[in-house]
């Protein structure tokens, strides 16, 4: 097991083409489970391959266990990788593909064949040890991927969105077992995917990454609670955070936003003093499950009274839209509270929760770092452009 | 963070493998350079030469495509090249395509059917040309067959009318590569999209009219490379020039290729033969490069 | 298209169809049944009968005067388009190895010089091709023949195992690189246990063209080192003497049989090498 850190990783694929990484840093102690999220595209499995060795950085240093692997091949970084297609040797049995990587670093074997055993086992693939890979279904070619890695006993595993494949049902039941496994191996892991909820459930670190930067580094929590800009907010949480834009006002000596819902109006006070934001350009976002029904009695909370345009009962919630500032606006209620479409509901809002974004930049406002302390090894950085 | 000391190390294994690639390639690399656009150079400077029975590097401008230009017999083969071209073409492919519409009915035994269509391309075509030559020899071949059979005073001499000999190589060629354009066409029809034809067949339309309307427009691309290949072939055409009529009666089925290997290794004009096989090239990129072009813009479209 | 016709009945169209495509079956076999009936037949037969008519003897000397006049150029043949095919298909084989996973500045200009390749007409080489082989000393061999096979048979056969190679996925690469597997192990475990197909469908395509061609035979060779198509065209050809058609006949069997039997036997890998060429890639 090792610790991995990125020192200004740097990619290019040629002069003149713009970066395809820019200024990677992050770093993740032993053990340590690192999520790298984004939309198509933003240079996660690039990031990936390089990190494997199999693409080269233009800038920048890859360490491993404090040693600078940014020149060697990807054999000889002891790095183990599960593929989103799982990548098996069709032509060779199950047992044959675990092996394959044990025999060329010429282990004895009886060694391999210890190793096997223990991976199958593992794994619960015992049974397939002798079947090639055309002959098992999705989730069994997925147990052997990932058997191949484990046999390997690397310093660092990969895994390359290795559920995309998976129909929905697997999906969950694969996802919980791949937490317990971290658990009990405590294995350095780097995991990209493109689900938002792996990377909540899965990760002890998450990286959320578009266009080739870090947009944020830090824990599920942070990234939730206090995302760096408004792709980060956007990106994380589903349903997605609700932006509503409009321009704050100034009234005794506080910053409002005003609400909007056509039948009334209510005014959210927001802690910052910034001289400065009054009368500019901003995004109030809000998630949609701190948007409740307002309690019967007033508890000094903003509320404001609005129509029920849509409502889509998912089950365990119900999602009520309503229209706030012209906005489509969703909140989460529960399912015996929510009303009927037309219908008018009190809603009630914390201003202590809602979260302001700049609207040119997109940039988080007012820094407003929860009490907890999130400095530590692992510095939360906000990057955002 | 501490750092150590951070050593690129890349060891001579490394090293190797990242040449490997590169080396294993190299001898192809250098064949092809050398053996293909090094050897089309070398022709197309001896075009400009004197040479004649040995290479005679002296400059000689642009005499020896004069010469082509007033020789009665490249007139004769490049005309020959038109109308065989054209006719092999066109005849071609009307039988592939019919052939393969038929094919594709549900037919039984349609491998076996098909697999009788394809074998002439599995001959040589002095093999083709030396058995159509006998098919098609005037007073024992065909004509006597038909004669025997009923059909007096049949006769079937083109293999010696000057007029008529290049039919005979277009009878020899279609029969050869028809097989292999129904087999182009026979894929393309089965890739069709299914939808569409369903579509068609709501809205009413019989089937040979979903055939000639639908289907057959939507192989256009089927249609492009069947011709630039049959194109090809015509060009190339000289084995079975040489099996069945060596050039002759004269040289009035002479084809480019047979000039080219009569003038250059036959005759001791090297000069006029490297000018015949440039202007072969220039016909053949004539073709391709329209088609490559268009090719990529449609690429490059969707 | 197998959905229009739905049912199977005789109906007059479908009658039609089937004449027609059995009479196109029969234009397609005449010439090998005329070819074969001619073969066995005395001169005498061949100048009293017809193409179609049967012999009124059946005898092999058309086969045993043929035989003996192209014998060695059978074999000469052989000699030629054996190691040909197997070194032709092994360098196109690491070639579109190289070009679809190993990929590097300058790969994909090659590949397109080569792709240009196939369509080379090869007028404008044979005379450097014939000069350089004379300067190797190698004017008129078999040996000459067999390079020059390879060299233009190249373009041909990286063509098929590229197209063929871009298709298995790169992961599978990746995940080898990562086992610690190095270039050639990559290719000898993982990627030439897949390639059965397309090893099949080059080696019988190979086969044919180097069998079947006639012009490098005839540019390149002479005297003992022709291929057996040159030996037939000057057997066929030759305006001595009284023509033996049945000769002719059976000596261009003997030329055609090899290649046909390989098309009966492995017609499908034949037909795939085909249209894996003609669809453009």
């Amino acid at each position: 097991m090792a610790t991995l850190e990125l020192r200004n990783v740097n990619k290019t694929y040629g002069a003149g083409l713009p970066d395809t990484l820019k200024n990677i840093e992050l770093s993740i102690k032993d053990g340590e489970f690192l999520i790298l999220v984004g939309p198509s595209g933003c240079g996660k499995s690039t990031l990936m391959n390089c990190i494997a060795g199999l693409e080269n950085i233009t800038g920048g240093a890859i360490m491993i266990d404090d040693q600078d692997v940014s020149g060697m091949s990807p054999k000889d970084r002891d790095i183990a990788m599960v593929f989103q297609s799982y990548a098996l040797y069709p032509t060779m049995s199950v047992r044959e593909n675990i092996e394959f990587g044990l025999k060329i670093r010429k282990m004895p074997q009886s060694a391999i064949d210890e190793e096997v055993a223990r991976v199958a086992k593992l794994l619960q693939i015992e049974h397939l040890l002798n079947r090639k890979p055309g002959q098992l279904s999705g989730g069994q070619q997925q147990r052997v991927a990932m058997g191949r890695a484990l046999a390997r006993r690397p310093k660092i595993y990969l895994f390359d969105e290795p559920l995309s494949n998976l129909d929905a049902k697997l999906r969950v039941e694969m996802r919980t077992e791949m937490k317990l496994m971290h658990q009990r191996l405590k294995t350095t892991t780097v995991y990209v995917t493109h689900d938002q909820i792996e990377a909540m459930t899965l990760g002890d670190k998450v990286a959320v990454m578009k266009d080739g930067i870090i947009q944020q580094f830090g824990t599920p929590k942070q990234i939730y609670n206090d995302p760096a800009n408004l792709f980060v907010a956007s990106f994380i949480g589903s349903p997605p955070m609700n932006f509503i834009g409009l321009r704050l006002k100034r009234q005794d000596g506080r910053l409002m936003a005003v609400l909007d819902s056509g039948q009334a109006r209510c005014e959210l006070p927001l802690g910052m003093q910034d001289a400065g934001l009054e009368d500019r350009d901003v995004i109030v976002g809000i998630r949609p499950e701190q948007i409740i029904v307002a309690a019967q009695e007033p508890n000094g909370l903003p509320t404001l009274r609005a129509e029920v345009t849509v409502t889509e009962p998912t089950g365990p919630d119900t999602l009520v839209f309503v229209q706030l500032n012209g906005v489509k606006v969703c909140c989460r209620l529960a399912p015996d509270t929510a009303p009927q479409v037309g219908e008018s509901l009190n809603l009630q809002f914390d201003p202590a929760k809602v979260l302001l974004f700049d609207a040119q930049t997109g940039e988080r406002l007012g820094v407003s770092l929860p009490a907890q302390n999130t400095l530590g090894d692992n510095v939360a950085q906000f990057k955002g452009r | 963070m501490n750092s150590t000391a951070a050593f690129r190390k890349v060891s001579p294994f490394d090293a190797l493998q990242r040449w490997l690639p590169k080396l294993v390639l190299a001898p192809s690399m250098f064949i092809v350079l050398v053996g293909f656009y090094g050897y089309i150079l070398w022709t197309f400077v001896l075009s400009f030469t004197r040479s004649t029975f040995l290479p005679n590097y002296t400059w000689a401008g642009l005499a020896q495509y004069q010469r082509l230009f007033e020789n009665d017999r490249w007139w004769v083969a490049s005309k020959n090249l038109l109308v065989f071209g054209g006719l092999f073409i066109g005849i071609t492919l009307v039988i592939g395509v019919t052939l393969a519409v038929l094919l594709d009915q549900r037919i039984r035994r349609e491998g076996f059917i098909r697999t009788i269509y394809l074998y002439p391309m599995a001959l040589s075509m002095i093999v083709t040309g030396t058995a159509w030559k006998w098919l098609l020899n005037p007073g024992m071949g065909l004509d006597k067959l038909l004669r025997d059979w009923g059909w007096e005073g049949f006769r079937l001499d083109w293999l010696i009318d000057p007029d008529r000999v290049v039919y005979c190589l277009v009878i020899a060629a279609v029969w050869q590569a028809s097989g292999f354009i129904m087999a182009m066409f026979l894929a393309g029809l089965r890739g069709v999209d299914q939808s569409i034809i369903r579509a068609a067949q709501i809205d009413g339309a019989s089937l040979p009219r979903i055939y000639w309307k639908v289907v057959l427009p939507s192989l256009r691309p089927v249609f492009f490379s069947a011709v630039m290949i049959l194109a090809h072939i015509a060009i190339k055409s000289f084995d079975l020039v040489a099996a069945m009529t060596a050039g002759g009666p004269g040289y009035s089925s002479d084809l480019p290729a047979m000039f080219m290997y009569s003038f250059t290794f036959s005759r001791g004009q090297m000069g006029m033969g490297s000018a015949s096989a440039i202007l072969m090239l220039g016909a053949i990129l004539a073709i391709i490069v329209p088609y490559l072009y268009s090719e990529l813009r449609a690429k490059r479209n969707d | 298209m197998t959905s229009l016709v739905g049912k199977r009945s005789l109906s007059l169209s479908r009658i039609a169809i089937y004449a027609l495509l059995m009479f196109a079956v029969l234009l397609y076999l005449v010439p090998l049944v005329v070819m074969l009936l001619t073969s066995f037949k005395t001169p005498e037969d061949i100048s009293t009968g017809n193409l179609l008519s049967w012999p009124s003897v059946i005898t092999g000397i058309g086969w045993v005067k043929a035989w003996a006049t192209v014998d060695g150029y059978f074999w000469n043949s052989i000699k030629i388009t054996v190691p040909a095919v197997l070194a032709s298909t092994a360098i196109g084989a690491l070639n579109g190895y190289v070009l679809s996973m190993w990929r590097f500045r300058g790969s994909q200009l090659f590949f397109g010089l080569l792709l240009f390749g196939c369509f080379l007409p090869f007028q404008t080489v044979l005379l450097p091709a014939s000069f350089t082989l004379g300067k190797m000393g190698l004017a008129s061999t078999t040996t000459g023949l067999v390079i020059v096979h390879i060299v233009y048979g190249l373009a041909f056969t990286t063509l098929f195992f590229r197209n063929y190679y871009v298709s298995i996925p790169d992961a599978l690469v990746k995940a080898a690189r990562l086992d610690g597997a190095g270039f050639f192990t990559i290719f000898r475990r993982i990627i030439l246990p897949m390639s059965t197909p397309i090893i099949m469908v080059c080696l019988i395509w190979q086969f044919t063209q180097i069998w079947n061609d006639f012009l490098f035979g005839v540019v390149f060779s002479s005297g003992d080192s022709q291929p057996i198509t040159v030996a037939l065209n000057n057997l066929v050809n030759t305006s001595t003497g009284v023509k033996e058609y049945n000769v002719d006949m059976a000596a261009a069997m003997i030329a055609g049989l090899p290649t046909l039997l390989v098309y009966v036997v492995a017609g499908k890998y034949f037909v795939r090498g085909l249209t894996a060429g003609a669809v453009k890639g």
